[in-house]
């Protein structure tokens, strides 16, 4: 077979699969295509139905149970406290500036993770010996329970708004740079060797096959990241803060205020909705760039 | 034909805690210009590491590899290496994979890019330029891995079981079709393979390496009396049969 064979029959396989596909479009195919597409809609809006009518269908619970008395709103608030409590805390309160500053605070401590944790991680790949000095290290502080730092950090770096990224950080640093890590090292040891067989040097090898390989294994890690990253302001919040919404529950709690506490912790649950839609997007686009 | 490479009685041990497990044992063998070597032998028999050795990705523990080129420089001549998977970057188009390695050598030239336009041309893969290596056929994945080895310009090609990863009938095409692609751009190849009917369709001489520690065996020229290069017209020879059984002899009798 020679060089013009071996492109007929490439091209051959590829006419075939477009009249195959033609036939699907122009024969009784067709509905079966229409069929299955509206099948996917409806499927999807099926699922989105049903999350909205948990989601009313608890409201209007929660709501009724508070007015009939079944359980006290005192303690258990319900959507019209949460609601009015909103608004009083937008006007009086600042609650948009608590807002900020818990947002500001997290994202800094997520930026600042994901940059340490890709430097100490780009270094544990290059020295193999260090990693494996460190790795015991490692992985002590990754279970350590980091609440339990935050006062010694507050004892180090005082109650501000250091304190507090340093403890979002601490919770999700370690786990990040061990993820980091063992992505780098299940990238295709072949795939290296070939960069070294064109000549490319170490350097090469993490730039052009281990980085990149590594991508989706950096996306998912840094899925996780944020929220961890928020548990860790939210904990920094609790005993050191002035501001931010941890601040916020931690002072409810104390002036008995629960309406207050109920209104943060769903305000929590908005922004880590949002932070996991923004990074969700982040990573399809990241994922188009790349044609993952 | 004079040989561009000499290998004299090299020897390389893998070390572990539980001792020492030699592969390799006073091989010694010279390459022509211009010649394709097959080396066979049982899996696990080192043939591998013989072509890292070859390829300058190991040193020899011992013997040494003399180097012989036709104007007399003693520089080591420019390695080809393509590996049992082809490894095209699913991260890069075909184009972007295919300059990998004037992309490291820092020679994106002109002049170099021309040719792998050319290549590209040639083997009629320039309209998957822009493509990504999962849109192309096995065979067009070989040869854009030939062309990302041949943009470098190599003088020797080591190929170890390149095409391993192809169904067989794939196979019988697509490594007929990258050597006479090399064979048509001069160069030399050392191929490992274990399938002998491969070393007998492709290579002008076979090296048989016995099971572990591996030593040369036997070294047998090959001269089929159709030589049209195609693998089955290959296979259909008259002489075949007999490379076979004398192949298939050596590598069963110890």
């Amino acid at each position: 077979m020679n060089d013009t064979e071996m492109n007929r029959e490439g091209m051959d396989s590829e006419n075939k699969g477009n009249k195959r596909k033609k036939e699907k479009n122009h024969s009784t195919q067709l509905t079966k295509q229409e069929e299955f597409v509206r099948k996917h809609r409806r499927h999807h809006h099926e699922i989105a139905s049903w999350r909205t009518i948990i989601f009313v269908l608890f409201l209007i619970l929660w709501e009724v149970s508070a007015d009939l008395k079944w359980i006290d709103s005192f303690f258990f608030s319900s959507p019209s406290r949460v609601a009015r409590c909103f608004v009083e805390q937008l006007q009086y309160n600042a609650l948009l500036s608590h807002i900020g500053i818990t947002l500001l605070e997290t994202l800094l401590s997520f930026l600042l993770v994901l940059l340490l944790s890709m430097l100490i991680s780009t270094l544990l790949w290059h020295s193999s010996k260090l990693s494996e000095i460190l790795e015991p290290y490692l992985v002590v502080l990754n279970s350590l329970p980091k609440s339990a730092l935050a006062p010694l950090f507050i004892v180090w770096l005082g109650t501000g708004a250091k304190t507090i990224i340093v403890a979002g950080m601490s919770v999700a640093v370690f786990g990040s740079i061990i993820s980091f890590y063992t992505g780098f090292q299940q990238v295709d040891a072949e795939k290296i060797t070939l960069v070294y067989t064109l000549g490319g040097s170490r350097r090469d090898a993490f730039f052009k096959v281990v980085f990149p390989g590594s991508i989706p294994i950096l996306l998912s890690t840094a899925k996780v990241n944020i929220g961890l990253a928020l548990v860790g302001v939210i904990i920094g919040e609790f005993l050191a803060a002035r501001r931010g919404l941890g601040y916020l529950i931690i002072y409810g709690s104390q002036v008995f205020q629960l309406d207050m506490v109920i209104t943060s912790i769903i305000v929590l649950c908005i922004i880590a909705l949002g932070f996991y839609k923004a990074i969700q997007m982040i990573e399809h686009q990241i994922k188009i760039q790349f044609k993952m | 034909m004079r040989n561009i490479l000499e290998l004299k009685n090299i020897g390389y041990s893998y070390h572990s805690l539980h001792g020492e497990t030699i592969a390799l044992k006073d091989i010694s063998f010279g390459v022509q210009e211009g010649e394709f070597i097959a080396i066979v032998g049982p899996s696990g028999c080192g043939k591998s590491t013989l072509l890292s050795i070859i390829a300058g990705l190991l040193a020899p523990e011992q013997g040494t590899i003399v180097v012989n080129n036709p104007d007399g420089s003693l520089h080591y001549p420019k390695i080809g290496y393509m590996l049992q998977r082809d490894h095209l970057f699913e991260w890069r188009t075909v184009y972007r994979n295919v300059i990998l390695g004037l992309e490291l050598n820092h020679k994106m030239t002109k002049e170099n890019l021309d040719k792998v336009d050319a290549l590209l041309t040639d083997y009629g893969l320039d309209k998957f330029r822009d493509k990504r290596p999962s849109e192309l056929s096995g065979g067009m994945k070989q040869r854009a891995a030939l062309i990302r080895t041949l943009a470098l310009e190599p003088q020797l090609l080591l190929l170890d079981e390149p095409f391993s990863a192809l169904d067989y009938q794939t196979r019988l095409f697509v490594s007929a079709d990258i050597c006479r692609l090399i064979r048509a751009a001069g160069k030399t190849m050392i191929i490992i393979t274990h399938d002998l009917a491969e070393a007998i369709s492709l290579a002008d001489r076979i090296i048989v390496l016995s099971g572990r520690p591996a030593v040369v065996k036997n070294q047998m020229s090959v001269n089929l009396t159709i030589s049209d290069e195609s693998p089955l017209a290959a296979r259909n020879a008259p002489e075949f049969q007999q490379y076979f059984n004398r192949l298939w002899e050596d590598m069963t009798h110890e």
